[in-house]
């Protein structure tokens, strides 16, 4: 290239972009059926992902449903203001900061835990009877599962009550309670996922050596010292990969299964950012107020993935992207 | 695992499965409790209160449920847009998938972000509706399919293995004549089965269990699938709220028909567990692998 520029010659090569453009339409050309197979795929993102988050911008409007996103009054950071400010919000935003406490501290270890005892077993029989009676309830729905807690609870002929009653307590109104309504939302998901939450783990202990194991037992290591020494850190990358994950989940916490845990009485404590976009949305018409605070959410956790991300990859493991 | 015969190994391999043994028992217990509930009378339930295994056996609570047509036509709603669910979704997964799968795409790497992106991002619920209720699809069973058609993660999963596919069949394949589709549907799909089998049922799953795109789109009650129903049913009369669902001139469900409500509604998925499990755990680990 250099030395065309540096000497014109007679003869113009053809340029470097247009023949690689040439050759890009042509294979674009050729492969002219792929794009009919993606387009239908890509239209769906593009109208049910994409157009959503370009209608975000209704969070600094008025929106009115009959004046359509174009014609709403333009408010500026209005909703967002008024998110700050209202005592409401701050609330809220402690419920959803809690509940998600809740899921990494309590949840997240148990299913490390399970996966480590599932393989400490000795025979696979026993491991895989355990693995399918642990893993029933992921496929259950949280009307499901909700629904099963709610008939054992029941104040009225509900088993735990009865227990309660037999064993000479008193009866609980679990429902309604405020303080029971963070322990039964945990426990609720650790019942529906931490046996399904083992399989990535025990995928990455089946992939280690058994050499090591081997090793360390000629040294003398029981147990409890190879589990800490080599099936812990040989699964720290998946670990840290699925922590980055519910990290950027962080208040996506499932809207249903809030949203069915939620009443007239347990508001205070159950009410969180998702249910309060529905309610303060759809319920109430109020479209902007509720997209700002969705927006917010959307926000903090796209920062939050990013920088646990960038996090872990300084501290010398993968990350997600 | 090395056996370990040591005093210290056995006594840690009991501890181990004795342990692991109540979980899943824990595990389990309710949905025994639940079944066992719905099949026997309310008198039953209510004198021995921690029924396992009933006494008395009664259809009571099933007669009662499916003495009105709701039940039917709920689970009949759930059944339809399961089936034209899964096969919607598959089929726009599939295409996508297999499209960017193929390395000498241009633009794929784009695309793959676009959808990547909307896994961390989302324009979340409100802006959501605005666009399925611009699109007139507010009280229409379409509403439950399309607005989740396709599952990033699925389609992912499915590019990941259509990826793994050697290149060389494609290629022989092209130059016999075969068009991109032919090469997808004569020649990717049917290696690709365990893979299609775990999206497959990883859809059907998901429109079964479809309670939230219900009470976002669904107005009309006549429209509603199980699940919403089931709330409806069980959810509701056990919070304050005592007015019934069934019909106005029936007192609030007893536990008996609640828990004959839940076998309802959790048998389909019962029944095809053992299947699910295998592939399932599999799809669950396809997951795992990046690409």
């Amino acid at each position: 290239m250099q030395e065309v520029t540096a000497q014109p010659s007679r003869i113009q090569p053809v340029p470097e972009a247009s023949k690689s453009n040439h050759e890009v339409r042509k294979r674009i050309w050729r492969n002219r059926w792929l794009y009919v197979m993606i387009a239908p795929g890509l239209l769906y993102f593009i109208i049910f992902k994409y157009l959503p988050m370009y209608g975000l911008i209704i969070s600094f409007q008025d929106y009115k449903p009959y004046n359509g996103i174009l014609g709403s009054q333009w408010v500026g950071m209005k909703h967002f203001t008024r998110l700050f400010t209202e005592p409401d919000f701050l609330n809220i935003l402690m419920n959803t900061l809690i509940l998600f406490a809740l899921n990494i501290f309590i949840y997240f270890p148990i299913p490390i835990i399970l996966a480590l005892m599932l393989n400490e077993l000795r025979g696979n029989f026993f491991k895989r009877i355990f693995q399918s009676l642990l893993y029933i309830p992921h496929f259950m729905s949280w009307v499901i599962v909700v629904s099963i807690s709610f008939v054992m609870v029941t104040m009225d002929g509900g088993i735990i009550n009865d227990l309660l009653v037999f064993f000479g307590f008193e009866k609980i109104n679990f429902l309604l309670n405020p303080s029971w309504f963070r322990p039964m939302y945990i426990i609720q998901v650790i019942w529906r996922e931490a046996g399904w939450g083992t399989i990535i783990y025990l995928a990455s202990i089946a992939a280690i050596d058994p050499g090591l194991y081997e090793a360390a037992r000629m040294d003398g290591a029981g147990r409890l010292r190879q589990i800490w020494h080599i099936t812990i850190p040989a699964i720290r990358g998946v670990i840290v990969t699925l922590f980055i994950l519910k990290i950027g989940s962080v208040l996506d916490l499932g809207f249903e299964h809030v949203y069915l845990l939620l009443n007239s009485m347990n508001r205070e404590v159950a009410e969180i950012i998702d249910t309060y976009v529905y309610t303060a949305g759809l319920r109430q018409g109020q479209f902007s107020y509720s997209t700002a605070i969705g927006f917010f959410k959307s926000i903090i956790g796209l920062i939050l993935v990013m920088a646990v991300n960038k996090i872990s990859k300084k501290m010398g493991e993968e990350g997600v992207y | 695992m090395v056996e370990d015969r040591s005093f210290g190994g056995r006594l840690f391999a009991a501890v181990n499965f004795t342990l692991l043994a109540i979980i899943a028992l824990i595990t389990v217990l309710p949905f025994i409790h639940v079944v066992a509930g719905s099949f026997t009378t309310s008198a039953e339930l209510a004198a021995s209160k921690f029924v396992l295994i009933p006494k008395v056996w009664s259809l009571e609570a099933y007669k009662f449920i499916f003495s009105t047509n709701t039940i039917f036509r709920a689970m009949g709603v759930s059944v339809g847009v399961t089936l034209v669910g899964t096969l919607v979704s598959m089929f726009l997964t599939a295409l996508m998938a297999y499209g960017l799968s193929r390395r000498d795409l241009d633009g794929r790497k784009v695309v793959n972000f676009m959808v990547v992106f909307t896994m961390l991002f989302h324009g979340g619920m409100i802006p959501t509706f605005l666009v399925v209720k611009e699109l007139g699809l507010i009280d229409t069973y379409a509403s439950l399919i399309i607005p989740s058609a396709i599952s990033a993660f699925n389609m992912i999963i499915l590019r990941n293995f259509f990826q793994n596919i050697p290149e060389g069949l494609e290629e022989s394949a092209k130059i016999d004549g075969c068009s991109d589709f032919g090469i997808l549907f004569k020649i990717v799909l049917p290696l690709s089965m365990p893979a299609i089998a775990t999206i497959s049922l990883f859809y059907a799953v998901t429109y079964w269990n479809t309670y939230m795109t219900a009470i976002l789109y669904l107005d009309d009650s006549a429209k509603w699938p199980i699940q919403v129903l089931l709330r409806q049913i069980v959810v509701l009369a056990s919070g304050m709220d005592h007015s019934s669902t069934l019909d106005a001139a029936v007192p609030p469900p007893d536990q008996t028909i609640k828990m004959a409500v839940i076998v309802v509604a959790t048998l389909p998925i019962l029944m095809v567990y053992p299947f699910l499990q295998k592939h399932f755990a599999k799809g669950a680990m396809l997951g795992s692998m990046k690409g």
